[in-house]
């Protein structure tokens, strides 16, 4: 599609021109629209779940942080938040290690079974989350995990795996092998070309990993709800109950704060990606 | 002088080349092992380092994810609970014809196996797993074990009559226990350890000579020592009922309780033995049928005895015939009720809701990522960001605006009712049913359909279109016929992502999808947390990972699993 409308366009060229524009301003706002809805609605200043009268007429009375205070101060919600800042960082860190660690492997030159190994290790995305959940409950209450932290933290670090696997992969296909050798041949030891020379430059894919890891384990409910007991109850699955029974708009504060924590990671992701394809000589764009 | 020393040159670089043709081994490498194998060797040192470094991922996958879905397959035909609890009953059962109600022998063997049951609590939970197969069995079984007691009551009473001192414990010590175990239980009486009571051991023979009551007596004796909470000594506890039934049956079927070369007895129990045999032809015989019936009718009709036969194997297709409608029947496999055919429906439904969504994606997210693959890349990028931030923000924050916007107080209705378009009690249903479900997972799963597509179509050359539409085509023609095709592999791509992920969700249709919107995967967990049918939910499961694993497979196909992307 050309960005600019040629000067000899003809009527039905301009009108299809700017119809589809308009289509895909429409389905943007469709993407975007429900994320920005739940912003203003969380400085409700009353108990509902829509905007008032006063909200709409930019009555400052109308807005309130009470529910960030809710959030803030409601014992329930803390001990939610802390849970999850407590399981999803050591379940990244046991997928960052664990992963990047088999990525190297898999992307030696030869790899018996490398398509199962493959499809194995990717599997934790695929597999339908409520299946995950059931299996890891029954056999983890069968091993004494079910209703511990060790349970959550092991079940988040497996649904973590093929994140990391996958982006660490996707930086590896551009990595220089004669860099290694040239370390090699300069008198390093594997560990020290390992930390020296190629950890460095595929740093961007490793923390991209971790942060999709992380955003997995911390936004994860089905599997949570399951392996963990009411100690380990997190954020989401307090949203998620809240949800259920439709309580409190607290969750809607709860929510806008979320998005703000996306919208940072979504930086942070981006900046990599920009910084992996500089180093590999792309334009960034 | 110079010729001579060419001559020599010449004549040393012949004997070389005779040298080298007169080895005939393979070529070899500076350490002298032949070329290839050295090759070999480094090459199995290549792949066993690279194994080394999956290895440690690998083991922890398998143990902390493949091994519970493993586990939960093999529950789904796992059927163990009823030739566990009622194993006497099972063998029984084996010969039986379904025609009239089973004989005598299969009630007392019911007995013998309820008794032991009832006193290890697990009788109830055999009672629901039965309740599955047909409705009714659980109470069935729940009031058999408030009953059980009556069942030998009788024979009790006569036997006690006959001689008080079958009231005494010991006197059944003496009979049935091994004289080891006597001393042993005598020893670890007086120490007072923590120890458990060593466990009961069956005098040599005696199960030769009364066979139901030596069984009887045993299950008797194991599961008082084996009581979790206050374990109990057969040295101190009168038998159960169901013992005394035992050696009723056992007398009256003639056990030879003289015979010389039969067990070592006391001569005390083999006189008391006698005395009993001989007066059993004169007690008032007890008809075990009507006694089960006196606890509940059920036992005399002829349901619970063709289910308990039907599941007596230790594996079963039940599970799986259930999540398909059909039941494991007497007569064969045949369809349940129509009022109770939901899990086709839900299938189906799944399927359906699935598909439907994977189609609004393509419809939406072509003409994005179509627009984003032709913007100059800085534009594309900014926009982008607009695809990228709902696929970074969570999954509950998505669902909870979807709530927010489509209840019927909800900003999407008070916006309709505040145009007009709508009075304020006519407003519209658009949560919890199907549409609920399909607008919020739509727009859950967009970006996986628009970033597939995207990178696809980014490799698609525009001077392709440029140079069809200079040869003529129109704008239509050139998209139809050049760009469309090509662009198919990116469809195919984010259409098999959609919906694997589509057909698995649980969290967005529990929420907004009410009663009519929701998915297999809200009755798999309804199965878990609610019914704890657990066998039923490892089916339903099991019939839809396997539809995932086609899909994954297919999509490893057409795609490739080293080429997923992320962002």
């Amino acid at each position: 599609m050309e960005t600019k409308l040629p000067p000899y366009a003809t009527t039905g060229e301009r009108l299809w021109f700017y119809g589809f524009r308009v289509i895909c301003g429409l389905i943007f706002f469709f993407l975007m629209a429900p994320i920005l809805v739940v912003i203003p609605l969380s400085f409700n200043a009353e108990n509902f779940f829509t905007f008032t009268p006063g909200m709409l007429a930019l009555d400052p009375e109308a807005y309130s942080l009470r529910h960030y205070r809710d959030f803030l101060t409601n014992p329930d919600w803390q001990q939610a938040l802390r849970n999850s800042l407590t399981i999803a960082p050591v379940a990244t860190l046991l997928s960052v290690s664990l992963g990047t660690l088999a990525a190297i492997g898999l992307s030696q030159s030869h790899v018996p079974f490398k398509g199962a190994i493959m499809a194995i290790l990717i599997s934790p995305m695929i597999v339908p989350l409520i299946i995950s959940a059931a299996g890891m409950y029954f056999f983890y209450s069968r091993v004494g995990l079910q209703g511990t932290y060790w349970g959550v933290v092991l079940a988040h670090a497996a649904l973590g795996i093929p994140f990391v696997i996958i982006t660490v992969t996707a930086t590896l296909v551009g990595f220089d092998r004669s860099l290694t050798r040239a370390a090699a041949s300069l008198g390093a030891n594997p560990v020290t070309t390992f930390f020296r020379v190629q950890m460095p430059l595929i740093l961007p894919g490793v923390i991209s990993g971790g942060l999709f890891a992380f955003i997995t384990s911390f936004d994860e409910v089905v599997v949570v709800i399951f392996v963990g007991s009411a100690q380990q109850q997190t954020l989401p699955w307090q949203m998620f109950t809240g949800l259920r029974e439709q309580i409190s708009p607290t969750i809607l504060a709860v929510a806008t704060i979320l998005v703000v924590v996306s919208i940072g990671l979504l930086s942070v992701v981006e900046m990599l990606r920009r910084r992996s394809e500089r180093l590999r000589g792309m334009s960034p764009g | 002088m110079s010729d001579a020393t060419a001559g020599n040159l010449s004549q040393a670089a012949a004997e070389a080349r005779r040298d080298d043709a007169a080895q005939t081994g393979p070529m070899l490498a500076a350490d002298g092992r032949p070329l290839k194998q050295s090759l070999n060797r480094a090459l199995r040192a290549q792949k066993l380092r690279a194994l080394a470094l999956i290895a440690p991922l690998l083991i922890f996958l398998l143990v902390t994810f493949v091994a519970p879905i493993l586990d939960m397959l093999f529950r789904s035909v796992e059927n163990q609970i009823v030739s566990e609890t009622l194993p006497r009953t099972v063998i029984a059962l084996e010969d039986w014809d379904a025609q009239d109600l089973p004989s005598e022998d299969t009630y007392a063997a019911l007995a013998y196996d309820l008794h032991a049951a009832v006193e290890r609590r697990i009788h109830t939970r055999l009672g629901s797993r039965l309740n599955y197969e047909e409705t009714g069995l659980s109470s069935i079984f729940r009031r058999s074990g408030r009953g059980i007691d009556d069942i030998g009551e009788g024979y009790a009473e006569q036997f006690i009559a006959l001689d008080p001192a079958w009231e005494e414990p010991a006197t059944w010590i003496s009979l049935m226990a091994d004289p080891d175990w006597i001393e042993e239980q005598a020893a670890w009486a007086a120490t007072e350890t923590e120890m458990r009571e060593p466990a009961f051991r069956l005098a040599a023979g005696i199960d030769d000579m009364l066979p139901e009551t030596a069984d009887a007596y045993r299950s008797f004796a194991l599961t008082l020592q084996a009581e979790a909470r206050n374990p109990d000594s057969p040295t101190t506890e009168e038998p159960w009922n169901t013992v005394f039934l035992a050696l009723y049956r056992d007398l009256s079927a003639g056990a030879e309780v003289g015979a010389t070369d039969g067990p070592e007895i006391a001569r005390a129990e083999v006189m008391r033995l006698q005395e009993a045999a001989a007066a059993v032809s004169g007690f008032t015989p007890v008809d075990l049928r009507a006694r089960f019936a006196d606890i509940d009718d059920g036992w005399a009709e002829m349901p619970i005895w063709s289910t308990i036969q039907t599941f007596s194997d230790p594996y079963t297709a039940g599970y799986f015939l259930a999540a398909v409608d059909l039941q494991l029947t007497p007569g064969g496999i045949e369809q349940v009720e129509d009022n109770q055919r939901i899990y086709m429906l839900l299938f189906q439904r799944t399927m359906v809701l699935s598909l439907t969504i994977m189609g609004l994606c393509v419809i939406l997210g072509y003409p994005i990522a179509y627009l984003l693959s032709n913007l100059p890349l800085r534009t594309s990028n900014m926009l982008l960001i607009l695809v990228l931030l709902p696929f970074w923000t969570s999954l509950l924050v998505r669902t909870s605006a979807w709530k927010v916007l489509l209840q019927q107080e909800g900003v999407i209705n008070d916006l309709l009712v505040w145009v007009g378009l709508v009075a304020d009690d006519a407003r519209l249903a658009m949560i919890n049913n199907q549409v609920g479900t399909v607008v919020a997972m739509t727009h859950i799963l967009l970006p996986f359909m628009i970033l597939p597509l995207y990178s696809v179509m980014k490799t698609i050359p525009p001077s392709y279109m440029r140079a069809a539409k200079s040869l003529g085509a129109t704008n239509w023609t050139a998209f139809r016929r050049v760009y469309f095709p090509q662009s198919v592999p990116g469809i195919g791509a984010g259409c098999i992502l959609v919906f694997i992920l589509s057909i698995g969700y649980y969290i967005t249709p529990e929420i907004v999808g009410g009663r009519t919107g929701i998915f297999i995967s809200n009755r798999i967990a309804f199965h878990i947390s609610d019914s704890l049918n657990w066998g039923l939910a490892a089916a339903l499961g099991s019939i839809l990972l396997a539809l995932v694993l086609v899909l994954y497979w297919l999509y490893d196909r057409i795609v490739g699993i080293d080429n997923v992307k992320l962002g």
